[in-house]
């Protein structure tokens, strides 16, 4: 095995570009673990750590550019006004060693079903910006997730960050293991308040192939609150609504049994992480709501 | 202090700190305690030698199958590999090993009973080209059919585990795939049945729960030039290993020197072989020293777990609360191999009816032969698995009387006097009533401790930091057992130890040395013979020496017995040493007192002291330059088999009792549990080490937690094959798991133990499941038969 070490963000490119197979490697959370585990044997290993930048954020007027290797402690620390649902996301990741070196380029580059990063990406709304020798793209959220383990990127492209939408609502970030900390998910749940689009964004983790929204529980969310009323007056959201979201939201799921959950258990869970996030989010945005009205 | 003009040996009076510092019952700090914590401790995982090989096992992907081929010539060809072995290049004729009788082979021969048997072996110049090799010998193996469970392993056409079973149990056994049964036969079942006003039955799983000890399975070993070996490692009971190695090997046990390397936790799963035959036989096929290092999945594969259990429980009581009778069978997963098995099912038939008086009982316990994974010793050994079982029903019956269930066990408890199912009198204090009295009398943590004036503080919650709930769901419960467990070896097992015990003066100084072959795992058995050898010797300065086989056995690290049984040995090693120095000191000093004759003297602060405190004389000036030392074996009481049909017999050397109160949290929509606290009552005879007891009872407060919700090996019934060989899927609580532990600590002397102690690993492991248990079932009023619980046992899905 060789192990590439480019000193910037061009040379990454080219070896990238020459070294096809080549694996990134950054907090090597995952890519380590796999390699320990003789579960692969990359013929390159691309060592991204000489690159200072991946580690670096920008909070724009509407987005944050997040670089690919800034770790989760540090979206704990200093993102979470902006983006609250990706902070509550980061602190349910392994442990404080595991939250200090890796980051949401590895989760997106692993695009395992079970990352905690992404719920909170798909409802947040992102863009990963990836780039080869040939170019740069940016790749919507929706269109990331291709597979099992599997995303959008070409073999020559390396994720070089992600744009997330500043929050201007409520976020929650939901995930059931079956211990209280350090552990990976049996399934996980997000949802992101949009007031100025008046809409709902989801994101369920470990309950599909792929990480995914529950398209139709937004849609049935965002008519029933539309219809309502809602947005503007700040009621209090009916149990029915908020049942029958939380059932589209299970419905989405397409989970499997496995030695960490039942697909059955799986369903139910993320149809209860539903509807108590609706709760929260709601109840936070009509308190929000008064404090405006009243000022 | 005498004065400087005084004789030598004139007698002085000792007014202050006469009291030799650091002796038993002070909470001495243990020596490798801040190495552990800071990292620094070097773990048998650590040891490096110069030219050092890297030995691999190769393991069966496959529970049960025939080998039709082994081809090792690829393995051999490839760069950097020094050896190759199978079967078949073993150097003698003794090709298995095992703890109660040798029915595990080496390496496979012609068939693997279990997913992971040990097939062929690589010694290697690098640990992954040893594993490459090691993948590139190619094995052919013809599935068998497997069996998994009591209908598989007792059908008619069912295969055998073991053809031709040569034992001593096969001869008393139903089924071949039966390998030990012990029934216990008390009273007359059927006639107290019909006094009985009410009747529970239940029956109850308990999972295949895993040691998962700290530091992996490695060890070194070194060829001598005498063509012995010098084998370094990590193990529960040194001269047990050495007792299986030699054959193997065709070495007399003294060419085969084995020292204790760190230990990085044990818990009964180091008390079997796991790489010990395979470094040396690699060391001495290749002429170096080779190191085997598992890594956490082989680890997996590597030892054995704790026997799941199917488990049919009958209780009957009176209208009062009087219990009638026990019925029950308990039927414990053995595995593919031995191991411990037989003497777990003598622990689980012979404490099956818990610590209460039942006079008529019928228990039958019997481990199986299956293509599981062999499971063996794991701190609490049968009695967690029935004291699951008990304590459920002991809820069921209080709730049907109509009784507070704490109140019907106190009415129950037994006490000493009591006559055990065996016909065994409890013959030292047992105090069940009053550990139960004790935990309930503990104040309970406050209702919604959670709530927090800036919202649901997530982290007292079920789910954490996780996030799924801020008291939504969430129902409190509480829930109470106790349990008991026996201390030492049973059933007439000579169950002695061995101690060296030196004193001399050292720079002006009397210092001990103690030397046994006790395994240190980490329950700070090294810190209390320090203290044993400062109370015993009126010496500050102690030295330890490194266990090895140079001295005699210590017996095992485990059944809760060190502190009792090389404590006792090193206690009575230190007594011997005193007469001997105090032999000397009449001789010397006899004359000019005497107290030397006629008192009863004592070794204090480095003095010779009399019963009242009178200073006699400087143990320096006593020993000058001469040195004392004894090595003696020791033994607690001798105990007896069970008989074979009845199960009556002076079995045990002493019992071991603590009672728990769980206090939980759960989102009873979600299914997650939060342990919020565990309070626990044991009594230990007498605490040597205070800080040390409170450690071990809260750590197996803590490994019984992980068993009520978390912890589980599982096996796929079809294929008998491990799904979670990782730390990844195999859950143990992490700090945020793990509850506040208040622990209230008895001392009711036994006056048949050294110091009047009781051993205390164990105790704490059993009733800790139960608590839980019954917290949850409080909390859900759902019925919950099986351990650990999971999520959607709780949820119905």
């Amino acid at each position: 095995m060789d192990f590439l070490r480019p000193g910037s963000w061009e040379e990454a490119l080219a070896a990238k570009a020459e070294h096809p197979t080549a694996v990134p490697i950054a907090g090597g959370t995952d890519v380590m673990v796999e390699i320990n585990f003789d579960h692969r044997r990359p013929e390159y290993l691309l060592d991204l750590n000489r690159i200072g930048e991946l580690n670096d954020w920008e909070v724009g007027e509407d987005s944050v550019r997040l670089g690919a290797s800034v770790p989760y402690t540090s979206i704990m620390e200093n993102l979470r006004a902006e983006l609250p649902g990706l902070a509550l996301a980061s602190h349910t990741v392994a442990s404080p060693q595991i939250r200090n070196r890796g980051g949401v380029g590895g989760n997106l580059g692993t695009a395992s079903p079970a990352g905690d990063a992404h719920p909170a990406l798909l409802a947040a709304g992102a863009e990963v910006e990836v780039e080869s020798v040939r170019g740069s793209r940016r790749i919507p959220i929706d269109d990331f997730y291709t597979g099992v383990k599997r995303n959008a990127l070409a073999a020559d492209e390396l994720i070089r960050a992600v744009h997330i939408k500043k929050a201007e609502g409520p976020q929650q970030f939901s995930k059931v293991g079956t211990r209280n900390a350090m552990v990976i998910a049996v399934c996980a749940f997000g949802l992101a308040l949009h007031p100025s689009s008046r809409t709902v964004r989801t994101g369920i983790g470990s309950a599909a192939p792929t990480p995914v929204r529950a398209k139709a529980a937004e849609e049935f969310l965002n008519a029933a609150l539309e219809e309502g009323g809602f947005w503007d007056n700040g009621k209090i959201i009916t149990p029915s609504v908020a049942k029958q979201f939380a059932d589209l939201c299970a419905a989405a799921c397409n989970p499997i049994d496995d030695v960490r959950g039942t697909a059955s258990y799986r369903r139910h869970a993320v149809g209860i992480m539903a509807r108590r996030t609706l709760t929260w989010t709601w109840e936070s945005y009509r308190g929000t709501a008064a404090t405006e009205g009243a000022a | 202090m005498a004065g400087n003009n005084a004789p030598l040996g004139t007698p002085t009076k000792v007014t202050q700190g006469s009291q030799t510092k650091g002796g038993i019952g002070e909470s001495t700090l243990r020596p490798d305690g801040t190495l552990k914590v800071t990292g620094e401790f070097a773990y048998s995982s650590d040891m490096w030698h110069e030219d050092m090989l890297w030995g691999q096992i190769l393991r069966s992907p496959v529970a049960h199958a025939e080998i039709v081929s082994i081809d090792t010539s690829e393995a051999l060809a490839q760069a950097g590999v020094y050896a190759v072995m199978t079967y078949d290049d073993l150097p003698t004729d003794v090709r298995h090993y095992g703890l109660e009788f040798p029915d595990t082979p080496v390496l496979a021969r012609g068939r693997v009973r279990h997913h992971g048997e040990p097939v062929a072996i690589v010694a290697a110049d690098h640990p992954e080209t040893a594993r490459r090799a090691a993948a590139k010998i190619k094995v052919e193996y013809r599935e068998l059919p497997v069996v998994t469970d009591e209908s598989t392993a007792t059908a008619p056409d069912a295969p055998l585990i073991h053809e031709n079973r040569t034992d001593h149990y096969a001869a008393h056994v139903t089924h071949p795939n039966i390998l030990h049964r012990q029934p216990i036969i008390r009273g007359d079942v059927e006639e107290a049945r019909s006094r009985a006003d009410f009747i529970v039955t239940g029956e109850y799983t308990f999972g295949m729960q895993d040691q998962a000890f700290l530091g992996p399975e490695s060890g070194l070993a070194v060829p001598a030039e005498d063509g012995g070996v010098d084998l370094y490692i990590a193990t529960q009971w040194l001269h047990s290993d050495l007792r299986q190695i030699a054959p193997v090997l065709g070495l007399p046990e003294e060419k085969v020197r084995m020292t204790l390397s760190g230990v990085g936790g044990a818990f009964g799963g180091r008390e079997d072989l796991s790489m010990q035959i395979h470094a040396c036989l690699l060391a001495l096929r290749t002429g170096k020293p080779v190191k085997i290092v598992y890594n956490r999945f082989e680890s997996f594969f590597g030892h054995v777990h704790r026997h799941p259990a199917k488990l049919f429980y009958e209780h009957g009581a009176t209208k009062d609360g009087k219990l009638t009778h026990l019925k029950a069978r308990i039927v414990l997963d053995g595995g593919a191999y031995a191991s411990a098995s037989p003497a777990v099912v003598g622990n689980a038939a012979s404490l099956g009816a818990g610590p209460y008086v039942i006079d008529d009982v019928d228990i039958e316990a019997l481990a199986l032969y299956t293509n599981n994974p062999p499971c063996g010793a794991m701190r609490g050994f049968g009695a967690v698995q029935a004291c699951f079982a008990y304590e459920a029903q002991m809820d069921k019956l209080a709730d049907k009387v109509g009784m507070d269930r704490v109140e019907f066990r106190r009415l129950n408890a037994m006490e000493q006097g009591t006559i055990m199912p065996t016909g065994q009198p409890v013959d030292s204090p047992a105090p069940v009533a009053e550990l139960l009295r004790r935990v309930k009398a503990m104040p309970l943590p406050p209702e919604r401790q959670w709530e927090s004036s800036e919202g649901a503080d997530v982290r007292q919650l079920p789910g954490g930091l996780s996030n799924t709930t801020h008291g939504e769901g969430v129902v409190r419960g509480v829930g109470y057992a106790v349990g008991i467990k026996n201390v030492g070896f049973s059933e007439g097992f000579d169950d002695y130890s061995t101690a060296r015990v030196r004193m001399e003066v050292v720079g002006g100084e009397p210092v001990a040395t103690v030397h046994t072959a006790m395994a240190e795992v980490g329950q700070g058995g090294v810190t209390v013979h320090a203290q044993i050898a400062r109370t015993e010797l009126g010496v500050t300065q102690v030295t330890i020496q490194p266990a090895d086989t140079q001295v005699g056995s210590a017996g095992s690290t485990s059944a809760s017995r060190q502190t009792y049984v090389t404590g006792g040995a090193v206690k009575n090693a230190c007594e011997l040493v005193r007469e001997r120095v105090l032999e000397i000191g009449r001789r010397k000093f006899g004359t000019y007192h005497p107290a030397w004759a006629t008192a009863e003297l004592l070794l204090e602060v480095g003095k010779v002291v009399t019963d009242g405190g009178e200073v006699l004389a400087d143990l320096v000036d006593v020993l000058e330059d001469e040195s004392v030392e004894v090595e003696e074996e020791w033994r607690h009481r001798p105990t007896e088999p069970f008989d074979r049909h009845t199960g009556q017999g002076f079995g045990h050397v002493q019992y071991s009792f603590a009672a728990h109160r769980a206090v939980v949290e759960v989102d009873t929509e979600l299914g997650l549990v939060k342990v919020i606290e565990l309070a626990c009552a044991q009594d230990v005879g007498k605490a040597l080490n205070p800080l040390s007891v409170v450690g071990q009872i809260q750590g197996g407060t803590t490994q019984g937690l992980g068993m009520a919700v978390m912890e589980e090996i599982l096996v796929d019934p079809k294929t008998a094959k491990v799904r979670n060989p990782s730390f990844t899927d195999y859950l143990i609580p992490t700090i945020l798991d793990t509850p506040t532990m208040p622990v209230d600590v008895l001392e009711l002397a036994d006056a048949h133990a050294p110091y009047g102690l009781r051993g205390v690993g164990e105790a704490p492991t059993l009733s800790s499941t139960p608590a839980v248990l019954a917290a949850i079932r409080n909390a859900t009023g759902l019925e919950l038969n099986r351990t650990p619980v999971r999520p959607e046992h709780l949820t119905g899905m």
